[in-house]
């Protein structure tokens, strides 16, 4: 099981360093061809608006589309604004595999950053949340499984293949967040 | 809620400096630069009232940027803005925490404040970048609770030999504590002047615990991907993106002029990811139409240097 990590920036090191601790072989995509290798994704941190500067060249973003449709994909903060269907703050372009909305930036600039605990679907009891310029879930479709909550935000979502936080679970040393989507790849196959 | 000196904090702290890896933080002197930084794929900003270029060509005293322009800048655009203090100056500092900037940089590049001190940043919820030209230098800034370390350089030339020079040292003292033992760090500790806690936890871990940045003399694609397969994990840019001549900006309101800065930030952002594909990095430098003129730093003049400021 081959699991691709967006390295075009942002904190993609920290996920491929937890993925490969939960045993799985890990893939730094920065070229879209690079995603035909890999089983699943994953869109870390980082700034949405530098990613979108390079997907919005040679056909990586349309590659990427076809990849979420097809296969599954998790992202954090960054990447949950890029898999959402509408963004604001302001509105860009996104993939849209996700039937959420999201506000950037929503809970302020770096000084509001916070770390929180939140219930979750996951067993295993509450989980710890990294929140830095973090993003707000302000709708999730009907379609969509709210699988953790921080305060009455929905901070963790699924739906089909996909999966968004708007926190980093690859900051925390809990893994049960990766672990859950390591299984949803394996499910997929 | 995070506490703002325990690990909580730390953790907020560096883990901002986490997702700008990879990237290019430039420097901003107004609203519309930051416009095209941002456009071009910056990671972040550095609001300045003027780029190192400008205050090495100007002289003067250098001062923290005034809030309003900082303000200004922050406003036009979504990425995390950074901003500088005088070394020592905590009370610009205590303004820039108020105005709500994301990093504060205690830069070297300004007039320092203080000799003989440099900032308590644990003092502050604000995350802060400093400077050091090695290993002694970085540990010593972390102990005083910096986030981030970036190399120094020499800021405004546009000669990329310090930047080399400095992470060169940075990375190689690192690898040399991981071979030696427990008892000759403590040697280590007293020769470099640094904590040895702190030499402990390199020699261990073989890097920094904080992320470990480039700045200082960095203006082409080719330079950029140098510091990067060096070891450096996201770069500055100072006065490369912006400057034409020595203290004179490319004119944005001039579109050909204009079409040069955006070329050259895309390029660098470019580079930056790329760094060790020599392809894309002959791509990048193609779509440059100028760069800036510089002054080589080996003409400087020891008190004409940035580099030395702070201890």
């Amino acid at each position: 099981m081959k699991i691709g990590v967006l390295a075009i920036q942002g904190d993609f090191d920290a996920h491929r360093r937890r993925l490969e601790q939960l045993g799985a072989e890990v893939v730094l995509v920065k070229k879209p061809e690079q995603l035909d290798a890999v089983d699943g994704l994953i869109i870390p941190g980082g700034e949405s608006t530098t990613f979108l500067k390079f997907l919005e060249k040679g056909g990586f973003l349309e590659k990427l589309r076809e990849f979420v449709r097809a296969k599954p994909a998790f992202g954090t903060c960054a990447g949950a604004i890029l898999l959402a269907s509408q963004v604001e703050d302001p509105p860009q372009t996104s993939l849209a595999a996700l039937d959420i909305s999201v506000r950037r930036n929503a809970y302020g600039r770096q000084l509001e950053s916070f770390i929180g605990e939140g219930e979750t679907q996951l067993p295993g009891g509450p989980l710890e949340m990294v929140f830095i310029r973090a993003p707000r879930i302000e709708r999730v479709g009907a379609a969509v499984e709210v699988l953790a909550r921080e305060k009455n935000d929905p901070v963790l979502v699924r739906q089909g293949k996909i999966m968004a936080a708007t926190f980093h679970p690859e900051l925390s040393e809990d893994t049960r967040v990766h672990a859950e989507f390591l299984k949803l790849v394996r499910n997929g196959q | 809620m995070s506490d703002t000196n325990g690990s909580g904090g730390l953790r907020l702290k560096t883990g901002l400096a986490e997702m700008l890896k990879g990237g290019v933080i430039m420097d901003v002197t107004d609203a519309a630069q930051a416009t095209v930084a941002e456009k071009a794929g910056a990671t972040s900003v550095m609001a300045l009232e003027r780029v190192p270029a400008q205050i090495r060509a100007e002289g003067g005293v250098a001062r923290m940027a005034s809030p309003r322009r900082i303000r200004e800048i922050m406003a036009a655009v979504s990425i995390p803005v950074m901003a500088k203090v005088r070394i020592g100056h905590f009370a610009e500092a205590q303004i820039l925490e108020a105005l709500g900037v994301d990093y504060v940089d205690e830069s070297e590049v300004l007039t320092p404040a203080d000799e003989e001190h440099h900032v308590d940043k644990h003092a502050f919820k604000v995350p802060f970048v400093c400077g050091a030209r090695n290993l002694g230098e970085a540990l010593r800034r972390i102990a005083e609770g910096a986030a981030m370390i970036r190399t120094k350089g020499e800021a405004g030339t546009g000669d990329v030999v310090h930047a080399v020079k400095h992470i060169r040292q940075i990375v190689h003292e690192m690898k040399l504590l991981t071979i030696l033992r427990e008892d000759e760090l403590m040697a280590k500790a007293k020769e470099w002047g640094a904590p040895f806690e702190l030499v402990r936890l390199v020699a261990r871990d073989g890097k920094l615990p904080v992320p470990n940045f480039s700045a200082g003399g960095i203006a082409t694609p080719a330079d950029a991907a140098l510091v990067m397969q060096l070891g450096a994990e996201a770069v500055f840019v100072g006065s490369g993106i912006f400057m034409k001549d020595k203290a004179t900006p490319l004119d944005l309101a001039n579109p050909q002029e204009r079409d040069e800065a955006e070329r050259r930030a895309r390029a660098i952002v470019k580079a930056t990811t790329h760094f060790d594909d020599p392809k894309i990095l002959l791509e990048a430098s193609e779509e440059l139409t100028g760069t800036m003129k510089g002054v080589s730093v080996a003409t400087l003049a020891p008190e004409q240097m940035l580099q030395t400021r702070g201890w």
